[in-house]
Order: structure tokens, then sequence, then C-alpha cells
């Protein structure tokens, strides 16, 4: 679990992680072309965020396809929000979303 | 191309072997995937079937690919919601791998479709499936939300 919270400590890869989750199965020049970060750095948070199973690649001929993987998220959310929980912030978080859309 | 896909994998401490009858064998799985009843006869080519609790089918489909405690490949229909059968099938690989004193579950699921609405919705029930997978096989216990079948469905 220290290798998903030191891997999500980083805006830079939460960035990346938000990319994948908009159009998942992206290259490394795809993710380079969408975020503001040289090669080397998209190249080494990639990295960390594998380390941290956050990120599964997929190797297709010479490429290599990087898909989001939630699973650890999933195991986070699961040891501390609770079955019964999780409705109330589901509410909470539909009634900040709802009420934030009216303001523009 | 389009397609609709994702890959998620888990680090689980067991053997392949564990892992393989973990994936198998329905009186494991209802424990860990909704109380689910998975039947099939685990051969290339053999029906596979996804019930409910209360008998319906929720999922169909066939073994295209089987290696035991390696690989296991299916084509995999969802049967309860009109709007997903009609997407048509997807195809679902599961591999195991050694890694040091655990085993890497992968778990691809694909259909050639942009924007799979099943798709999307098996990907909101992998995470707590493979969640609860992992602690049934470490510690005897499944994660007691995947224990019962979601009332919605």
């Amino acid at each position: 679990m220290d290798a998903v919270f030191k891997a999500l400590a980083d805006p830079g890869r939460r960035q990346l992680l938000d990319e994948l989750r908009r159009k998942n199965g992206q290259t490394l020049t795809e993710l380079r072309g969408q975020l503001a970060m040289t090669r080397q750095a998209v190249s080494k948070h990639l990295a960390v965020l594998e380390r941290a199973n956050l990120v599964a690649s997929v190797r297709r001929g010479r490429e290599k396809l990087h898909y989001l993987n939630p699973v650890p998220l999933h195991e986070i959310y699961e040891r501390w929000i609770g079955k019964y929980e999780r409705h109330r912030l589901q509410a909470l978080s539909d009634l900040k979303k709802s009420l934030e859309e009216r303001k523009e | 191309m389009k397609t609709s896909k994702f890959v998620y994998v888990i680090y689980i401490r067991t053997t392949p072997e564990k892992l393989w009858q973990a994936l198998t064998d329905p009186k494991f799985v209802r424990k860990y995937f909704f109380g689910a009843v998975q039947e099939s006869d685990w051969k290339p080519g053999a029906s596979w079937q996804l019930k409910t609790p209360d008998g319906r089918v929720a999922d169909s489909g066939e073994v295209l690919e089987i290696e035991p405690c390696r690989k296991l490949v299916l084509k995999w229909r969802h049967e309860l919601r009109a709007e997903l059968r009609a997407e048509g099938h997807t195809r679902m690989t599961c591999e195991i791998e050694k890694s040091g004193s655990s085993v890497k579950l992968t778990i691809t699921h694909e259909m050639d479709r942009a924007r799979s609405k099943f798709i999307d919705g098996v990907s909101e029930g992998w995470p707590p499936i493979l969640s609860s997978l992992k602690s049934l096989i470490e510690t005897g216990e499944s994660l007691e939300e995947t224990r019962t079948w979601p009332e919605e469905l």
C-alpha cells in the first residue's frame, strides 16, 4: 500500500491516471501528446505507477499499451470505507456535484 | 480499431494451483462472485454459464482456450439485460504467472466495439470481485459485499 500512496502523491502521476481514465490503453507517445511532460518524465512516472500496480501494460507488437488498474484503489477503499458509509458518501458527492454544476 | 477493453492485475499470495481452483471451482466462485453459480466442464469448446443464486442465467459463453493453472479464455455474453445482451460476445482472458512468492493474475475483458456498455459495467464489477478473491485465498474469508447478488440485477 505504501507504493500506491507514494505513486498517488505526485500531481503529474494523478494526471496520467486521469488521462487513462478518459481513454484506456494508450501508448507512451499518445500520453505524452496529451500532457505537458517530456517523454522521459512520462516514462518515469509510468514506471512508478506500474510498480504500484496502478497501471497495467500489455504489449501489442512493438507498442506497449497502458491500462488504468483500479484494483489497488479498491483495496484502499475497502479498508476504510464500509458497506453502509458508501451510500451516504455517494449522496454527499452527488449533492456536491449538482450544487457546483448549478453555479456555472 | 474499435475496441472496449480493460486489463486488471492483482498479486495474490498463493500458488497457481490454488488460484486455478478458486477460479474454476463453483464452491469458491460463489463466495467472491456475488453468490453466482459457475458451470462448465472446462474443456476447449465446452459451454460456460454464470447463474444468479436464484437460477437465472446471468452470463453465458464457451471455453475458447484452457491451460490449467496458466490461462483461461472465455467467450462471454451478458444475458439478463436486453441492451447489454444485444452488444454480443466479449472475450475474457485470465492469465496466471508466478511472481516470487505470489501469483500475478491478469484479467483482460474486451469487445470489438467502441464504448461498450457491458465492458463499462463489468469494469465496475471486477475490482471488488478480484479484491474479494484475494481476501478469500489469503485469509479464508471473502469480502462481505461480494457474497450476495446485487438486488437491482
